[in-house]
């Protein structure tokens, strides 16, 4: 296998309840950072992203639930209706679900190519959900799409690398 | 853990299938009763609760930002907008005084009128938390919530004009939409000559629209327009927006006329919350269907 990570070779941490829940809420925060103008439009969705990451490689951990529960805080600090985001993210886990036996035969930039997918159905479907409450849509979302499909890969690689056990300390 | 897991061969609980349509429907029943109904407000803002230290966590590094930037400003920028302020405030002071005068006539001929009084609004002076952060709605949140007696309906505005309204309060927080949202209507009249219209955000921060004007209506390029004060949710009197642009086809039965909101949408940072404005009795019922300054489908919440 040519991946870049080989996954099965890789001792990687079990990943705590712990680490998983402060890397959703890192990228909560992200995502609440003031992005204004052309920034917001291509803000990429990192709650989205670290949802995928983990019910790719923890879908029993992390599943259509969680996601669900991150789309009603969402929803609460970005003023939408409730349901938008949490609508939009069950979406996206039970997408990520679906393919997570693929995505582990895969290397990233093919990952990215399978993503990409999902990630757009997520955004059509929250910008479905306001199309039909308020009658219009904003097209320039739909480039957030694209900005969180390139950032799968540094991000997949950043949480691999979290989760690396620490170097020896007798080796020194 | 990870390989207790993948020797699981039977997945206890429902399929991810079955899952995903309970969410679903949850999540569209969430959102019909959120769309129609005021019941979750209560839900929202005991988490909003909850998440209140973290949205200002999140904004601490805009705010340092702003201070290391306003700490390293040149002193010749000082000296000369202070010079700039001291003329301002001279012009403005002779204008005030003249204000005054005018005001006490005003008064007085209302009175022998037999006028409501215009009164002075008390205001109070809250703080942009953040912005915009959703892309489709333009919407500000200010560091005064229902602790400081915010209350959802009551009017926005900064040093030159209307900002917007306050659509939704939390504890410590209260939500704005801007003048400029998508559909929001503001009742105004032409400062010039008096005519009333209605303009509408047209969803971006520097545009706002003036409908169903006939192309034959009094409007000049340059015109003010300020609130009329018909519906009673606007005080009377503060400025809009300034007409920028007309276009009369006489293809079509209505002008298209654009403008440019006064108040700097998306520039200041402090912004003033105006409160006391006076009751009106209520409008007849028969008379509501036709009025044309009713707030449309696409507005939450009727204030």
């Amino acid at each position: 296998m040519s991946a870049p990570l080989p996954r099965d070779q890789e001792f990687l941490l079990p990943a705590s309840t712990l680490f998983i829940a402060l890397s959703l809420l890192a990228a909560l925060l992200l995502n609440w950072l003031p992005w204004r103008g052309v920034w917001l439009a291509l803000r990429p969705d990192f709650v989205a992203l670290v949802l995928l990451y983990w019910c790719i490689h923890k879908p029993y951990r992390v599943g259509i639930g969680s996601a669900w529960v991150m789309g009603i805080f969402a929803d609460v600090a970005d003023a939408s209706l409730f349901g938008q985001h949490a609508l939009a993210y069950a979406v996206l886990a039970f997408g990520c679900i679906m393919l997570h036996r693929r995505m582990q035969m895969l290397d990233l930039r093919l990952q990215t190519m399978q993503i990409f997918p999902v990630l757009l159905l997520t955004y059509a479907v929250y910008a479905a959900v306001h199309w039909q409450l308020h009658g219009y849509v904003a097209w320039g979302y739909f480039l957030g799409s694209v900005v969180s499909a390139l950032l799968w890969a540094p991000l997949t690689v950043l949480l691999q690398a979290l989760r690396h056990p620490r170097s020896d300390p007798d080796k020194l | 853990m990870e390989h207790t897991q993948s020797f699981r061969f039977f997945n206890r609980g429902p399929s991810p299938a079955v899952r995903l349509v309970f969410f679903i429907l949850l999540s569209l029943l969430l959102l019909f009763v959120d769309a129609r109904y005021q019941y979750l407000e209560f839900a929202r803002s005991g988490i909003s609760v909850m998440v209140y230290p973290l949205q200002r966590l999140v904004a601490v590094p805009g705010m340092l930002w702003h201070q290391a930037d306003a700490y390293f400003v040149l002193q010749g920028n000082l000296v000369r907008d202070n010079a700039q302020l001291h003329e301002q405030h001279t012009v403005d002071a002779e204008q005030l005084q003249q204000l005054q005068v005018l005001q006490a006539e005003n008064d007085h001929l209302r009175q022998l009128l037999a006028v409501q009084q215009r009164a002075d609004y008390p205001t109070q002076l809250a703080e942009i938390v953040y912005t915009e952060r959703d892309i489709f709605k333009r919407k500000l949140f200010l560091d005064k919530g229902t602790q400081a007696n915010v209350q959802a309906g009551q009017v926005v505005m900064d040093d030159s004009g209307i900002v917007g309204q306050v659509t939704r309060v939390y504890p410590w927080l209260s939500e704005v939409t801007l003048v400029t949202d998508k559909d929001h209507p503001v009742p105004v009249q032409v400062l010039r000559n008096g005519l009333r219209a209605i303009v509408f955000g047209s969803g971006d921060t520097s545009e706002l629209a003036l409908r169903y004007m006939p192309v034959s209506s009094d409007i000049q390029e340059g015109d003010m327009l300020v609130t009329s004060g018909i519906d009673g949710t606007y005080p009377p009197g503060l400025p809009v927006a300034k007409v920028s642009r007309i276009e009369r086809d006489p293809a079509y039965p209505f002008a298209r006329i654009l403008c440019i909101p006064v108040a700097g949408v998306d520039r200041q940072r402090q912004l003033l919350i105006l409160s006391g404005l006076p009751k009106l009795p209520e409008r007849p019922e028969a008379v509501a269907e036709t009025a044309t300054d009713k707030p449309r489908k696409g507005r939450r919440k009727k204030p």
